[in-house]
């Protein structure tokens, strides 16, 4: 059935120092009642790594992004995020968030704060860090998702595109180990949407850990490092990009073939 | 006998002051009693959540008429010899307002949308400053054209304070109709003045209402 998964990049070479896995699931299970969502899930995520995570809609995908930063429960199984034990009653929530940045599909930015109010709060009220710092910290994430000049507008100001990118730089300024991005292209139009991925991809290329849910099968290819195919609830495949393109099981050459290359 | 006069007129301009007064005390009380029991009907602990339903429920099932009674002469019969007018009409009418304004900040609360807790909380924030920062402050644009609306409730709602001896307008029209006996003057006098009282309340809730819906600041 399911393909264990790949380890590759967590086993060190000869005389490599081993990078250290970020986000390590094991075994989860979840359902809604009757319904089983997750039916022991398992992979991991080591730190660099951009992982994505795709399947048809109801495969758990989103379920399984959302577990990671403890947004829903889960009934078995273990998951372990930056040292941070997932599963433990005692999580202390609020110390996982400041490692773990997570971006959603409907942006939900503040609509009461301008754009740089979105991006100073959490820094000023976790972090402590004075206004005048915060400020600055704004100024630089807004430049590196390319919305300097929108620093004093208000969110419905702005185009679907600009808020998801502002949503981006608002997790970015609290610096975290590892980001979750939760389909934050589908509402967004195909131009809109590229500019999303842009911004994404240089992410990446910062060697920002990432884990995204997504339909976006051209970017996971081109920018993920991990590909893992969810069915039924279950990590069905996983491996790099060059799985989608010679997949080993039914099921992921059907999806990869529903969707035009 | 006398007829309607201009000390009339200034004995109820007087009682407006008063009825003014009250309006202010059921505000500022209900407002604080109010907003302690809407925190409560949505807390996490359920014994909170469910006592301040149940207080809800039963201010707002009463009529202030018989809240004002039980208070006015409940008070007396535990034992305090009497209780001043407008002591009982200020508890009175701080307890009843602080019934409907709890609910309505409630529904102000809750109609912020969950996903803005979530972005919130994954965010790192406590619930406090989720709440201080990120729902209050939203809550806060909804609900500032009803609770005004609800302000004029308050003001019309005050004459009832007359049955436990509290002279505003209303009792005070009542006392200077029992010396000249001239009815529909002094209730038309009486009326101009709740309604010069309410309609400025109520056209600034209508230019509120409009102004919010506008833009989402």
């Amino acid at each position: 059935m399911s393909a264990t998964a790949n380890l590759a990049p967590t086993t060190p070479g000869p005389g490599e120092e081993p990078v250290p896995t970020l986000v390590r699931l094991s075994n989860v299970h979840k359902s809604y009642g009757a319904l089983k969502v997750l039916n022991g899930v398992s992979f991991d995520v080591a730190r660099g790594e951009v992982a994505a995570i795709i399947g048809q809609s109801g495969s758990g995908k989103s379920t399984a992004l959302r577990c990671i930063d403890a947004l829903e429960k889960f009934e078995q199984g273990t998951i372990d995020v930056c040292g941070h034990a997932v599963h433990d009653k005692d999580l202390d929530r609020r110390a996982l968030r400041r490692d773990v940045g997570i971006v959603f599909q409907s942006y939900n930015l503040f609509p009461h704060l301008t754009v740089e109010q979105n991006i100073m709060l959490a820094p000023t009220c976790v972090k402590s860090l004075p206004k005048a710092e915060a400020r600055t910290l704004a100024r630089d994430v807004l430049a590196r998702v390319g919305l300097s000049e929108k620093a004093e507008q208000y969110p419905e100001q702005l185009s679907g595109g600009q808020q998801q990118r502002v949503a981006i730089a608002r997790s970015l300024a609290m610096m975290p180990k590892v980001m979750l991005f939760d389909e934050v292209t589908s509402a967004l139009d195909p131009q809109l949407t590229g500019e999303v991925l842009k911004v994404m991809e240089s992410l990446a290329r910062d060697g920002m850990t990432m884990i995204l849910v997504t339909h976006e099968m051209g970017f996971a290819r081109k920018v993920a490092s991990k590909i893992i195919y969810m069915h039924q609830g279950t990590v069905w495949e996983s491996g790099p990009a060059s799985i989608l393109d010679h997949p080993r099981t039914e099921e992921l050459a059907q999806f990869v073939g529903f969707g035009l290359k | 006998m006398a007829s309607f006069s201009s000390t009339h007129f200034l004995f109820l301009a007087v009682a407006a002051l008063w009825t003014l007064g009250l309006t202010a005390i059921a505000f500022v009380g209900g407002g604080l009693v109010g907003f302690a029991v809407a925190l409560a009907r949505i807390s996490g602990n359920r014994i909170l959540r469910i006592t301040a339903a149940v207080y809800i429920q039963i201010i707002q099932g009463t009529p202030l008429l018989i809240l004002l009674f039980l208070i006015y002469f409940g008070v007396a019969v535990i034992g305090f010899k009497t209780v001043p007018a407008i002591l009982a009409a200020g508890v009175g009418l701080t307890v009843y307002s602080s019934g409907f304004l709890a609910e309505i900040w409630r529904g102000c609360i809750q109609a912020v949308p969950s996903t803005q807790w979530e972005a919130a909380e994954c965010l790192a924030l406590t619930r406090w400053q989720r709440m201080t920062r990120v729902i209050l402050p939203q809550a806060l644009r909804m609900a500032t054209a009803p609770t005004v609306g609800f302000l004029v409730q308050i003001v019309k709602n005050t004459s009832l304070a007359s049955v436990v001896g509290f002279v505003e307008l209303a009792q005070a029209g009542k006392l200077i109709n029992n010396s000249i006996f001239e009815p529909f003057t002094i209730f038309i006098v009486v009326a101009g003045f709740y309604f010069a009282i309410c309609y400025p309340l109520s056209a600034w809730s209508r230019n509120l209402e409009r102004k919010l819906n506008v833009s989402h600041r």
